[in-house]
Order: structure tokens, then sequence, then C-alpha cells
């Protein structure tokens, strides 16, 4: 699998301001990946110096394998680009306006195919200025992809949308994905980059603090699991058996256990609740979840 | 990169200008405000101003009549606000709006853009002018001097591509779209008022009739008033004038090239979130 997009320790400054402070990532031909991060984190800036609108203050950065900074018509042509915020000439139609765009690729695809495909076909005919919000970002979607590009780009594709329109658009970004396309996204959504994103990237203060599939994220799959449960009643801690080398806690009437041998654990437990004939109530086991790697991680939990 | 194999080139630049030139026009004629600035509001002035002094000769021209004046001077005040008040006020907004900043991501060269931008223009000015002369035909039996007719096009057309050029260059400098139309209109008023448009300005203090020297639309607006006054001898082009008119275009292209932006500079750049 070629590389499609290579950063390498780039850095942005605003003034004073180092928005992006070197950061450093590939993706891959194919390959969806997100940069998850707050607002300011640098994930607009990161993404308009790949698309080639801003200049860089430092690093390299390879897009389809030129320079965007000098990327001419030829790399326009083979990406598709969903800025965070873009205007449209309002007293156009959305049929009118996709067909334009359509017009400045090679091999465009079909603009009524491209309408139905973002759910807008039954707003073929109005003007893009009685569009809600939504539609209107569903509309900044075709645009993007109108042209039938290789690599796309999707700066917070769906913020704002209802749930139901989220669905739609990760399906159609999934979508995507099946016909080969590479897609870089970015958005503050936990959920949209664990269900989109082959990779992701937490971006936080301008620098890249975690680094891996959504599963493996900051060594979720590896740190330690929480076994939880309420205190029968009529039991103590001290009653319980030894569940391993952690001593569990009381946290509100529930039983709060972390260890890295959940097993051996759970069966001590389970046998000791049998044997007396308890039930164990609301007993779960969980991980932390991407949103608790997230909140720790950008320091947003502080 | 996808090993789907795909039919298609690269289109072609003149049909590409056609369709967005086409585009462009669209546009214009959607918009309630263009449409009525470069189109109706012209025609006004001639209906009325017209009607006022149906009649009336010019002594300041050799006693041509007054309408032989004020036709091609309205002509002059109909390019400059399709061309100048509609570029400045349009482009900035567009900018402002994100939609330049759009079109910068396609693969549509962004001469291609500026250029049917312009020509839209264009267009639409030689609209106006054939829907005014043909006004004044009708009512006011203005004359057409036939032999100046090529001076009087080409006079227009250079007009016309000097007040886009000037357009562009101012709508590079004004800093946001909400300013823009008053940049425009306090640009050209003053000036609009000084230039032997409306009424000769042989009767103004000398210092009034310097100042409007300066300033492009002056020229302009005579030597197209030279190709209606049938007392004008030959051909009708006023070569000294269109010098003028082309010096102040060449400084237009020459400060729209260098500070021309295709993303929103209102305060906060493109950070600030814009309603959708
Ligand atoms: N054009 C700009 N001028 C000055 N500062 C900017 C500009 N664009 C972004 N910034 C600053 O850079 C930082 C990162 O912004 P941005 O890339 O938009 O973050 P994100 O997209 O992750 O919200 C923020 O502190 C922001 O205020
Ligand atoms: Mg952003």
């Amino acid at each position: 699998m070629a590389t499609a997009i290579r950063v390498k320790d780039l850095h942005k400054a605003y003034g004073a301001v180092a928005a992006v402070a070197g950061i450093s990532f590939e993706v891959v031909e194919g390959e969806c990946f997100a940069l998850l991060g707050p607002n300011g984190a640098g994930k607009t800036t990161t993404l308009e110096i790949l698309e080639g609108y801003r200049d860089r203050s430092g690093g390299s950065v390879e897009v389809l394998g030129v320079d965007p900074a000098q990327g001419g018509r030829d790399l326009r042509e083979r990406i598709g680009i969903v800025l965070q915020s873009a205007g449209i000439d309002r007293e156009l139609t959305v049929g009118e306006v996709v067909a334009l765009f359509g017009g400045y690729y090679p091999h465009p695809r079909d603009p009524g195919e491209v309408i139905e495909l973002v759910g807008l076909g039954e707003k073929r005919q109005a003007r893009c200025r009685t569009l809600s919000g939504g539609q209107q970002r569903r509309l900044d979607l075709a645009l993007g992809i109108v042209g039938d590009p290789d690599l796309i780009f999707l700066d917070e594709p769906t913020t704002g949308f209802d749930p139901s329109a989220r669905r739609r658009s990760w399906e159609l970004i999934d979508s995507l994905r099946a016909l080969g396309k590479t897609i870089l996204l970015t958005t503050h959504y936990m959920d949209e980059a664990q269900n989109l994103a082959d990779r992701v990237a937490i971006l936080a203060a301008g620098r890249i603090v975690a680094e891996g599939s959504p599963a493996s994220l900051g060594g979720r799959d590896v740190a330690e699991a929480e076994i939880s449960f309420r205190l029968p009643a009529g039991a103590g801690l001290a009653d319980l058996p030894p569940l391993g080398p952690a001593r569990p806690r009381l946290d509100d009437g529930r039983v709060v256990l972390r260890t890295e041998a959940p097993t051996g654990a759970l069966h001590a437990l389970t046998g000791w609740a049998l044997a007396r004939r308890v039930e164990l109530e609301g007993l779960a086991v969980t991980r932390p979840s991407l949103e608790d790697v997230y909140l720790r991680l950008t320091g947003g939990d502080r | 990169m996808s090993t789907q194999t795909r039919t298609g080139s690269r289109p072609a630049t003149g049909p590409l200008l056609l369709r967005q030139v086409r585009h462009q026009n669209k546009l214009f004629l959607r918009n309630p405000f263009s449409a009525f600035f470069s189109l109706a509001f012209p025609l006004m002035f001639l209906l009325l101003l017209g009607s006022l002094n149906a009649g009336q000769t010019l002594e300041a021209r050799g006693g041509i009549p007054y309408i032989q004046f004020l036709t091609p001077g309205l002509l002059a005040f109909a390019v400059v606000s399709t061309c100048y008040t509609g570029l400045v006020t349009g482009v900035a907004m567009n900018r402002d709006m994100g939609i330049l900043k759009r079109v910068r991501g396609t693969p549509l060269p962004a001469s291609v853009y500026v250029a049917a931008r312009i020509l839209s223009s264009v267009w639409f000015s030689v609209v106006s002018a054939v829907l005014m002369v043909g006004v004044g035909v009708a009512l006011f039996d203005v004359e057409v001097v036939w032999r100046m007719l090529p001076a009087a096009v080409g006079t227009l057309l250079l007009g016309a591509a000097c007040f886009c050029a000037l357009g562009m260059a101012v709508a590079a400098l004004v800093p946001n779209g909400e300013a823009a139309p008053a940049v425009a209109n306090f640009t050209v008023l003053p000036v609009v008022f000084i230039s032997d448009l409306f009424f000769p300005m042989d009767a103004a203090p000398a210092w009034l009739r310097a100042l409007g020297s300066v300033f492009p639309v002056k020229h302009f607006a005579l030597a197209l008033e030279a190709t209606f006054n049938p007392l004008v001898t030959g051909s009708g082009w006023s070569w000294g004038h269109l010098a003028v008119v082309a010096l102040w275009g060449l400084a237009g292209v020459l400060v729209a090239v260098r500070k021309f932006q295709w993303e929103p500079r209102s305060p906060g750049g493109s950070r600030r979130r814009r309603r959708r």
C-alpha cells in the first residue's frame, strides 16, 4: 500500500501562537484516518496545510506524492475538500451547483446520483438559500465527492447533525472507503472516530498525544479492566474472597475492582456468590472507553 | 491510485470558461440588486433626464441635442456600475462567504474564474448599452453616428475592462464584504458628478475640472460622448482619453494581481464560524 499523505514534524505558528507544534503521521491509500481533538487543537490548520490553503512554518508534507504548497490543478483534480465552513451561491439550485462543480473535474460522478447519495434528492430543485444547516452540510459533502477524487478531506463533516443525518453520512463515508478512497477527517466526536476510522490520532494543543486504531488507542486494549457490582445485602468487603493482587474498594454501595486479570477474579467472585446463593446485582466488566482516554489525554477532565 | 479505470479528460479551457460565464450571468440575473443597478437604474436616469430635457440643446457642445450627450454619459455610468461597483461588492461579499475559498479548492483555474466574472460584467455592460441606445433611439430620437460606431464599441469595451480591473483591485483592498458597498459608492458617486456624465463641466470651477480629470470616469465619458457627437469629425477615437483610461486599468490589474485573496479576512479570518 502506497502512502497517500505523509506529514513530518509539521509546525505552524500564527504570530506567537503555535497552532501545530511538530506533528507526524502517515495515511496509506484506502485508509480512513481521523484527527480527533477539541476545538483549537490544530485540526483545521493541519488539514488546510494539506489542502494547499495555508503555508507551513516548518516540517514537510506530501499529498499524493506532491507538496500541496506547490500542487496545482493536477493535485486538485484528485482531491475532494469539505471545508469546516465555506459558502455557496445562495441563488443556485442544488442540482445546478453540483453539476457546475462536477464540470471542473476530468471524470466527475453523475450529479443526480451524488445528490441522492447525500440524501438531497428531494431538494434538487431547491435554491441553496432555502436549505437547513444540515442540508447545506450535506451539499458540502456532495461537492467534495462529485469530482470522484482519490483522496477526500473532511473537516468536521457532521458537526451540527441530528443523529439520523449523522448515521447517513457515516454510511456515505463508509461507502466511499469501500470504493478505495483515502479519507482524512477531523472530528471532535469520539463515536465518529470510532465508527469511521481505521486509525485515529488524538490532537491536543497542536501535538499528537496518542495514535492507533480506535480499539487500541491510549493502550485501551491492555489497560486494566474494572469489575463492579452491588455489595450483596449482609455482606461486607471483608467477606469477599481473595480476588488477586488488587484490593476492591467500596463506592456508594458498589464494589469496584481494577484488575489486569479479570478472568481469575470473576471466577473467584462468581464461585463465592454461587456458594452463598446470592446474586451479584449490576455485575459489570468494563474497560476505559475511548472517551475516558480522550479526556485523559486532552486534559479535558481537569 | 485506485484500480478502477476512468474515462474522461480534463475539461478544455474554452468550454469551461463559457460555462463559468453562463453561471455568472445566471447569478447576476437572479440577484435583484445587480440587475437593478446595472440595467434598470441607468435606464431610469435616461427616461427621467431625457424627458425633463426633451428638445434641449447643448451650447457647450456646439449646440447638439442634449440627448446626444446624455445617452453616452449614462452608458459610461452603466459600465461603471456594472463593472466597478458590481465587482467590488460581489467579489468582496463572495470572499467573505467563503465562496471564493471553496472554488480555490477545485481544479477550476483561478484565471478562468476571474476571467468569467469579468466577461460576465462586460457582457451586461454591453446589454445595458444596447438597451439604452435602443430606448434612446425609440423615445428620444437619439442619432447613432454610424461612422463612429466602431469607436463607440471599442471605447465601451476598453472602459468596461478598465473598470473591471479597478473593481477587482478595490475588492482585493476592502477589508470585508460589509464595507464593500460603502467603499464602492463613496469612490464612485463623488467622482461621477465631476466627470461630465450627466451635465458638462464647462462652467465648473477650474479646480473641480482638474480634479475630475485625475480619475478615469471623466476620460471614459468624454471618449464615449465624442462617438455620439455628430459634430465630431473622423472615426471618433479619443486616443488621449483612452490612454488615461488604459493607464488606470493597468494600475488596477497590478493591484489586483498582487493583493487578491481567496479567503475571508474579516476579524478572526477564516476561523470565525459563519452562519450557514
Ligand atoms: N488564521 C488564524 N490566525 C490566527 N490564529 C489562528 C488562525 N487559525 C487558527 N488559529 C489558532 O490556531 C489554533 C488552532 O486552530 P484550528 O486549527 O482552527 O483548530 P481546530 O480546527 O482543531 O479547532 C487555535 O488556537 C486558533 O485560535
Ligand atoms: Mg477546526
